[in-house]
């Protein structure tokens, strides 16, 4: 049951990235180019998550347990700190180069292109080098 | 500023965000979990480097196997959409090395804050999509218009 909702979790998500265009870099390029020749696709794309997203959590905040059985587990921080603002800043930064953000790199990895993965592993590289799993905690 | 009409695609827009709210909603009303891609991609990423057991991750393991099976599954019905890049290797390492510490620093991405965080109303995500956002506006403003 875990598994199967799982999949099917990221299967949906992949299928409404693909759907909804935001897996070309392209299209995440034009929506930035607020200035430009502006493509508004991506306030739609978001309009649409949320506007599923809000009633869901809604429930999932008065729900402990989920379907599979596991706790829900809903972030807890209301943190407003530097780092959540350099953070935004240096991932909009990179966003904004490459028309690149984690979900779409990752379905655009596998099916293919090589530019994908020059930027999905410089990205798999950046985590590690925030993260250090192998120092002493 | 000047719509791009041509670009546009309001419909699929929706309908692809929708699927991604359905998507959202599976995932932390069925395993309870936040569909947040980069803390779904980092979390296992650093169970390996750490040599920590995967157990706990199986969860985010198979809902990366989903996302990843979304472009198969898709092309058995129709041909995948466009997909035109336009930096170089140079520009794409920089880009994906920022965007790795990026979204690790603040804990989440478009997925996370943006479309998790916003649905749940969280002051903190929007202070971070608001950051991010600006940022890629500021970004492709210089690269396009400025230099």
């Amino acid at each position: 049951m875990r598994t199967i909702l799982a999949v099917v979790s990221g299967l949906a998500f992949g299928l409404g990235l693909i759907a909804s265009g935001m897996t070309n870099p392209a299209r995440i390029k034009a929506f930035l180019d607020l200035l430009g020749h502006w493509d508004p696709s991506l306030a739609f794309v978001m309009a649409g998550a949320i506007a599923v997203g809000l009633p869901a959590f809604a429930l999932a905040r008065r729900r402990r347990t989920a379907w599979s059985g596991d706790t829900i587990e809903i972030p807890s921080s209301t943190t407003i700190d530097r780092r959540l603002i350099a953070g935004g800043v240096l991932f909009g930064i990179g966003w904004g180069i490459a028309g690149f953000c984690p979900g779409p790199a990752l379905v655009a990895m596998s099916f293919g292109p090589s530019a994908a993965w020059i930027f999905g592993v410089a990205m798999l590289a950046g985590m590690v080098i925030h993260d250090r799993p192998w120092a002493p905690r | 500023m000047a719509i791009a009409w041509d670009l546009f695609t309001p419909w699929h827009a929706l309908a692809g965000g929708l699927l991604i709210g359905v998507a959202t909603a599976l995932f932390i009303l069925g395993n309870g979990r936040i569909a947040g891609i980069a803390g779904i991609v980092a979390s296992p990423l650093r169970a390996v480097l750490s040599r920590a057991s995967l157990r706990p991750e199986r969860t985010r393991l198979w809902f990366i196997a989903g996302l990843l099976a979304a472009p198969w599954v898709w092309r058995m019905f129709a041909p995948l959409p466009a997909f035109t890049i336009d930096v170089g290797a140079l520009g794409l390492v920089v880009a994906g090395v920022f965007v790795g510490i990026g979204v690790r620093m603040a804990n989440g991405c478009t997925s996370g804050h943006g479309v998790c965080g916003l649905s749940r109303l969280s002051l903190r995500s929007l202070v971070n999509v608001l950051a991010f956002m600006g940022a890629g506006f500021v970004t492709v403003f210089v690269l396009r218009h400025v230099v």
